[in-house]
């Protein structure tokens, strides 16, 4: 066994058990921390099979934004997790066929001689992994990658507008309201007639 | 040397444990939206490990792209959990039945 292919079965079986870990754990902050070790060790196969940036950009996206915005959700929700795993039991016999019956027709198929064939030893790249997928991104690609930045930008909006409340009885500035105000909003002259000082000396006096 | 159908088992594997993880978990929202997480790591893994062997790179600006998407899927799912958590409180799928379908 070459020290490639022991690598790939470290990665491959911290993957996996972290994947079970992830559907079996009780308190879904275990299963946000399980499901971060599944990504590292992936991101490490990726940058074995050289696809360096993409490695990166899983660690840096995933592990980095996506699941600390799940860990900060889970620990934000007051959860009850007892009779949300209420059903466990129950649904695991079928859970676990139908499995069974993926893994065991997946393998079935890719066991066949056309996918058992080792991976071709790579020619000495000219370029590193980054570049090549940079040049084919930005000319080739470059309208769906454009796509991508809307489907962002949706997401930002969605996202900000599905959260935001505006709660009543809060007291808030409104500056929109705050910049187009006018005098007669605020300032009101009022015309009365002036008073005798005299008087009211007088009255204190007494 | 590392056969192509490693990668290929491995990913089958890892797809299959979040069919089961769905089965499973089928109350709990967040555990389902991780599961989905888990099933396209497991094809993106497919994905490059074709585009390895093949020497292809569309195969990884594909994986580009699913990145791209499964983080604004997973950002807007978590909004609606939140949002459903705040109006029900409760994030338990079976008694998310208002809409009666």
């Amino acid at each position: 066994m070459t020290l490639e292919l022991f690598i790939f079965y470290l990665f491959a079986v911290i993957t996996l058990s972290s994947a079970v870990g992830v559907v079996t754990a009780r308190n879904p902050v275990y299963a946000a921390l399980y499901l971060i070790l599944a990504f590292f060790t992936s991101a490490a196969t990726w940058v074995l099979l050289e696809a360096e940036f993409l490695g990166v950009v899983l660690v840096l996206v995933y592990v980095g934004a996506v699941m600390v915005l799940f860990l900060f959700v889970i620990m934000m929700l007051d959860i009850k997790i007892d009779t949300l795993k209420e059903g466990m039991v129950r649904y695991l016999p079928l859970g676990l066929l139908v499995a069974v019956i993926v893994v065991a027709e997946m393998i079935f198929v890719m066991k066949s001689s056309t996918f058992d064939r080792a991976i071709p030893e790579p020619a000495p790249l000219s370029i590193d992994n980054t570049k090549a997928l940079g040049e084919i991104l930005y000319t080739e690609y470059m309208y769906p990658f454009e796509i991508a930045a809307v489907i962002l930008v949706v997401a930002i909006i969605a996202a900000i507008s599905l959260t935001l409340r505006r709660r009543e009885g809060v007291k808030k500035q409104n500056q929109g309201e705050q910049v187009r105000t006018r005098k007669s909003d605020r300032l009101r002259v009022v015309k009365m007639d002036s008073e005798k000082r005299t008087s009211t000396r007088q009255e204190e006096r007494s | 040397m590392i056969p192509l159908s490693h990668f290929l088992i491995v990913g089958a594997i890892l797809f299959s444990i979040s069919v089961a993880g769905i089965f499973i978990n089928r109350k709990n929202m967040i555990i389902l939206l991780m599961c989905i997480e888990l099933m396209l790591l497991a094809v993106n893994l497919n994905f490059i490990a074709f585009s390895h062997y093949l020497g292809d790179m569309a195969g990884q600006v594909f994986v580009f792209f699913i990145l791209t998407v499964a983080a604004a899927e997973a950002a807007i799912g978590l909004a609606i959990l939140i949002t459903v958590f705040r109006n029900r409180r409760t994030i338990n799928v079976q008694e998310l039945d208002q809409m009666k379908g």
